[in-house]
């Protein structure tokens, strides 16, 4: 296959993304307004060092269409280099903003070269110019080269800058064959600026100066291959600077015939541009004779016609128009952006205009709607939008409420209002995570589906029993922790038993589709399906539900996980085990001679009440918190993402806010209790010891990994990680239980109860990440300080994220420990239901669900690893260790028992 | 037309894999790292890989000869952290010179005993310019986005010492690899311009970007097209991406590439992704499969394994791509090499 590469000298120049200029493109754009020269607002700023404001120039430009942005600090009273370097390092931080390309602009040379040192992308120098000669120009060029930039060259030499068509031609060949032939610069890198002096001064010698750069243009594009033009355009008519409407009109006059002579790039305010066809025909032919020095008595002319066209100046503002336009219209576009502001009025206004205020839920409402909806099945929406939009929706639904109420009374025969569906949705019994639920719920309620929404921790009879006073259409089922995996499959066992026929939803973390169709899907006859994406709830529920794809739809799901299981259990046979006696033998080894142990700074419990959020705030690992939003990716990159990095940036803002609010009025608590404990381990048990402790020693019952491993690799237990008893060493373990999560439920309630489930949603997704924040810093503070193992180390956040730190934090429940059943003896040995308050559920579940627990393991070759599935024999052996029945050990195990 | 540069008309050229996984199988003890010369140093230097290049140079000999006899036309010197930035953590600064200068040593005694076997299949070594630890386009700090833990000043010092050092010490080629920061790397590319004019040699400069998740982005937030534009400014004799995902999730952004540069394109991916424990566990075999679709969709001149492969997986991806033709490269000035 022989490709064809397109290999043509174009000028590229790249931000975070990349700008090719081809002759096919349009004029390019500059933005001007972050130039101290251009902008008084932004010299204004950058005197007053408010940076911040500063960006949001920069922002503004670039969401207005700039193509590039030029940013210059030229100014007596401005340290430039510094400037020039703060302002651009803040800019690279701001996807938004340096996703185009940076234009250097400086007199100063050294301003330049410190711009380029900070930039990544392929910038343009703004400009160097053969004023001082030709040493320093090639210099100066060379450098820009190596650096990888483009550079502007000015119409200027030794003797002055260019003022007739004939010196920019000779100045542009000069350099430009110096640039080439001698610095061996890429031409396509080459602008030039010809210098664009103002018109319709009164002074004979600036009649052409419009005339001269334009055919300067066309003989530069025509003689000097490859190189680009540009200026700055609003110099021309720097004699009518107090008249927009002229301004506008000679600029656009300008461009108009500059472009078509080969000018391709430039620095306009595009508000100051009138469209060219806009142009009245009087004033147009005015500014035309000046530009093109048609007439000699053309700047009189224009300037007593310049008289009576004095208008005011365009200025950015919110854009209202939208208020004008027809009322669904109006209803449609506050629910797709999520604008509540005018909602109520606009609701009213429907109310009036139909007989039954139940029609405006029906008809305008959901009109909208539909449109939200199309727009997030496409994936032209997001989930935090869609939520937004939810929001406007329901503060609709409860104007109208009372006179939909009211209504009732007077024609009681009228029934409800059709909805496409009832669904019960629940968290099982035991466990107590609902952010992902409630998305669903919310999400499914847009689409006009009824949410029965029985909460968390909600036993099977009750799920059973509602679903049938309800006579609901679908049952969805959310859990995280993995004892809920088997309370859902004796949810499918019981509604089988009863003989229900409505299908069963399964989400949440621990869920999976093998799961799902492993375990549930054979124990129930009607439908299953896992879902974990909001997006797709709605597609799925309305298949199922819809008559007229119910049917087959639900066949086709039973054959699809019937495929789906049997391929799962084709691939699983080819794992091997060891028996635990073997995997004992090969276990993780350290050198306990030599390994350092390091005795903690204190031993014994501790506790920390009402500790201070706000120092948790700058442990927050961010990337969890997006995804529990669907919006999958790494931040801070996932801010300047090309499809989720707009709504991510909005959702981030909102979730400062709301952060900002939790820890300025004390909304939520955090506590922690920890201790660290003389310990030693005999085989896989960790014994551990305190002379505080009620009883003389505590057991920490830790798992093995039983796969067979490749040579060299050992089977890990964490009891691998504290020194035996027989080594003779006194080792040491921690453990603790942090939460956040006191004064959530309440607040998430004041929220659902303002009808706003963003809010709500957002709260418990923040006291999650408090919790793991606390847990993070917790953790640091034990290694530095109450330990002290680390004493000396010196980490950022992401690291701390990516587990730099020595020793770990193991929780039970996670993969190295998947077993939640020593979180009883962790709440044993800290006495953290006393302590703090924390409790755990039936199904090892911590309440408040903000709430992290753990042990500490210092030893330097601690790590984390996954303990993988088992086999029957450790279960045995760990039975017979914890002194509890076989069949208990298997309940609470099975989920990790081999088949 | 230089060596490397003929035999990249006539076929795929083969790159080395991951020199730490085979270091991982001696299991270097502490004391090893340490021997006589750094028995009292005070600071525990166990994991300083590029350390072992001159306490433990018979094992990266053994590795950099694995690799040749697996099919490897090039080999990357053991030197992804000989930055006096990036060795600041063990405080060993001081050694960057001889670091560089040994490890490129022993990589081009092996190169040129390979070549003298094999004289219609030359060998060649590249020295491998690691990111260093540090970035200077983004801030370590949440809180204070302007702040920079780096300056290109410092970095192109550092870049500078480096490849003088690698220069010295008879590398064929520098390969700087891994970026996730274009800015780092330009300092690099900087500094080897320098180089070049002061020695007034020529010398091939292979660039490896990394794309760090499925966004089609690198870690300082440019895509693939914009990191290529943002480096073409100085010859170079390859460009492509190593490392963070495998071969498979690689292949778009190769495209991105391949279809918009006419010098070579050049891929080392990992084995695979790291699975929950951590671990590259994808096979020879799977990767070679992965690999086929880039050759026979024509999107490489040079591929290699990183992260995870090992000698058994470029001998798989070797022989693959022996059965294929090389992606044609079109001559341009930029190739001035």
């Amino acid at each position: 296959m022989e490709k064809k590469l397109e290999n043509k000298k174009y000028l590229k120049l790249s931000g975070l993304e990349p700008l090719i200029i081809t002759p096919e493109s349009n004029f390019i754009n500059v933005g001007e307004r972050t130039n101290v020269a251009g902008s008084k607002k932004f010299l204004r700023l950058i005197k007053e060092r408010k940076f911040e404001e500063a960006l949001s120039v920069a922002r503004e430009q670039v969401e207005n269409g700039a193509q590039i942005i030029d940013v210059n600090m030229d100014d007596g009273l401005i340290d430039g280099k510094e400037a020039m370097v703060k302002f651009l390092n803040l800019v690279v931080a701001e996807p938004d903003i340096s996703r185009v390309p940076i234009m250097i602009d400086s007199s100063k040379w050294e301003i330049i070269e410190a711009g380029l040192q900070v930039v990544q992308g392929k910038c343009v120098v703004n400009s160097i110019s053969l004023k001082e000669g030709e040493a320093e120009f090639i210099h100066h060029a060379k450098l820009i080269k190596r650096y990888g930039a483009a550079v502007i060259v000015m119409a200027f030499d030794e003797t002055g800058q260019a003022d007739n068509y004939e010196r920019r031609i000779e100045i542009a060949k000069r350099s430009y064959d110096i640039l080439v032939n001698q610095v061996k610069f890429a031409p396509e890198d080459i602008i030039f600026d010809l210098n664009i002096f103002p018109v319709a001064t009164g002074m004979d010698e600036h009649r052409k100066n419009a005339v001269d750069f334009i055919e300067a243009t066309r003989w530069v594009r025509e003689n000097l291959p490859q190189v680009s033009v540009s200026g700055g355009v609003s110099n021309v008519s720097f004699s009518f600077r107090r008249n927009d409407p002229v301004r506008e009109a000679m600029h656009s006059v300008f461009l108009y015939h500059a472009i078509k002579a080969g000018m391709n790039i430039g620095i306009v305010n595009p508000a100051l541009l009138e469209v060219y066809d806009n142009i009245p025909k009087d004033l147009l032919e005015r500014v035309e004779d000046v530009m093109l020095d048609r007439r000699d008595d053309a700047t009189e002319r224009l300037l007593d016609f310049a008289e009576t066209v004095k208008g005011t100046s365009k200025e950015s503002k919110i854009d209202l128009s939208w208020r004008e336009e027809p009322l669904q219209d109006r209803i449609t576009r506050a629910l797709v952006k999520g604008i509540d502001e005018f909602i109520l009025e606009d609701i009213e206004e429907a109310r009036q205009s139909v007989s039954k205020p139940i029609e405006v839920i029906e008809g305008h409402l959901m009109t909208g709607m539909n449109v939200v909806g199309d727009l997030f099945g496409s994936g032209k929406m997001f989930l935090p939008q869609v939520v937004k939009s939810a929001r406007v929706m329901k503060k609709a639904v409860a104007y109208l409420l009372p006179y939909i109420e009211e209504e009732k009374l007077k024609n009681p025969q009228v029934g409800d209002s059709k909805n496409a569906g009832k669904v019960l949705m629940a968290t099982v019994k035991g466990d107590v995570h609902d952010i992902g639920k409630n998305i669903v719920g919310v999400v499914l309620a847009c689409n006009n589906y009824e949410i029965i929404d029985l909460g968390v921790m909600v036993p099977p009879e009750k799920i059973i029993a509602t679903a049938k006073e309800e006579n609901v259409d679908a049952i969805g089922l959310s859990g995280l922790i993995t004892p809920s995996l088997d309370e859902m499959v004796f949810l499918a066992k019981e509604m089988q038993r009863q003989n229900f026929k409505i299908p069963l939803l399964i989400g949440g973390a621990t869920t999976s589709k093998a799961h799902t169709a492993v375990k549930i899907d054979p124990e129930y006859e009607c439908a299953v399906v896992h879902i974990n994406d909001a997006s797709r709830a709605v597609t799925v529920v309305g298949d199922l539900l819809k008559k007229e794809t119910s049917v087959s739809y639900k066949e086709n799901l039973k054959k699809e996980y019937d495929n789906f299981r049997k391929d799962f259990l084709k691939r699983q046979r080819v794992k091997t085990y060891i028996s635990i006696e073997e995997a004992r033998k090969n276990k993780f080894k350290i050198d306990w001679n030599t390994s350092e142990i390091r005795k903690p700074n204190q031993l014994g419990v501790q506790i920390l009440n009402d500790f201070d959020l706000s120092i948790l705030k700058e442990y927050i690992d961010w990337t969890p918190f997006f995804r529990s939003w669907e919006l999958h990716g790494r931040f801070p990159n996932i801010l300047k993402d090309e499809v989720v990095g707009k709504q991510a940036t909005e959702l981030f803002a909102d979730a400062k806010k709301m952060l900002d609010k939790i820890i300025s009025e004390k909304l939520l608590e955090a506590r922690a209790v920890f201790g660290i404990f003389e310990a030693n381990t005999v085989n896989d048990d960790i014994i551990i010891q305190n002379s505080e402790f009620k009883i003389q020693n505590y057991f920490f019952r830790t798992l093995r990994q039983q796969s067979q491993k490749a040579a060299g690799k050992p089977n890990i237990a964490l009891a691998d990680f504290i020194a035996p008893k027989e080594s003779g060493k006194q080792d040491y373990i921690g453990c603790f239980c942090v939460s956040t999560g006191f004064g959530t439920s309440a607040l998430a309630a004041k929220y659902e109860k303002e009808h706003d489930d963003y809010n709500s949603i957002m709260v418990k997704a923040l006291a999650d990440r408090l919790a793991e924040a606390f847990a993070e810093y917790l953790h640091k503070k034990v290694r530095t300080d109450y330990w002290g193992y680390a004493s000396e180390e010196n980490l950022s956040n992401e690291d701390l994220i990516s587990e730099k730190y020595k020793g770990i934090r193991p929780a039970p429940g996670y993969p190295a420990c998947p077993d939640h059943l020593e979180k009883i003896t962790i709440w044993e040995v800290l006495n953290v239901k006393e302590n703090i308050g924390v409790e755990l559920t039936e199904s090892l579940a911590m309440w408040p669900a903000a709430s992290v627990s753990g042990y500490y393991f210092a030893n330097p070759e601690a790590r984390y690893f996954g303990l993988g599935k088992i086999k029957e024999d450790q279960i045995e052996d760990f039975a017979t260790r914890k002194n509890m029945n076989l069949e208990e050990a298997m309940n609470w195990l099975k989920t990790n028992l081999a088949d | 037309m230089n060596k490397i540069q003929q035999a990249l008309q006539n076929r795929i050229l083969i790159l080395d894999g991951a020199m730490g996984t085979m270091l991982q199988r001696y299991k270097f003890s502490e004391e090893d790292f340490r021997d006589e010369r750094f028995k009292d140093f005070h600071k525990s230097v166990q994991g300083n890989n590029d350390l072992l290049s001159i306490m433990q140079p018979q094992a990266i000999a053994e590795i950099h000869s694995k690799y040749f006899a697996a099919g490897a036309d090039i080999v990357e010197t053991n030197t992804f952290s000989s930055t006096t930035i990036a060795m600041a953590d063990y405080d060993m600064q001081d050694l960057v010179y001889e670091l560089n200068y040994e490890s490129a040593k022993i990589a081009k005694k092996i190169a040129e005993e390979f070549t003298a076997k094999e004289p219609h299949k030359p060998r060649f070594v590249a020295g491998a310019i690691g990111p260093t630890n540090k970035t200077a386009s983004m801030s370590p700090d949440v809180n204070d986005p302007g702040f920079r833990a780096i300056s290109f000043e410092e970095l192109r010092v550092a870049y500078k010492q480096q490849c003088e050092a690698l220069i010295d010490g008879g590398v064929d080629l520098l390969l700087v690899e891994t970026i996730f920061d274009t800015l780092n790397a330009k300092a690099a590319l900087f500094a080897i311009d320098e180089i070049k004019e002061e020695r007034n040699i020529e010398i091939p400069i292979m660039i490896s970007g990394t794309i760090t998740d499925a966004s089609g982005r690198t870690l300082s937030g440019q895509t693939a097209e914009a990191f290529l534009i943002s480096i073409s400014h100085i010859p170079l004799l390859s460009v492509g991406f190593n490392c963070a995902l495998g071969a498979k999730q690689l292949t778009p952004h190769l495209e991105v590439i391949a279809n918009r540069t006419n010098l070579a394109v050049s891929a080392y991916p990992n084995a695979g992704l790291p699975n929950a424990f951590g671990e590259y566990d994808e096979s020879p075999e799977q990767m070679a499969s992965q690999v086929k679709e880039y050759l026979d969709k024509q999107l490489v001149n040079i591929i290699g394994g990183c992260c995870g492969t090992t000698p058994e997986h470029i001998k798989a991806i070797a022989e693959i791509a022996s059965q294929y033709k090389p992606r044609p490269i079109f001559q341009s000035e930029n190739l001035s090499v």
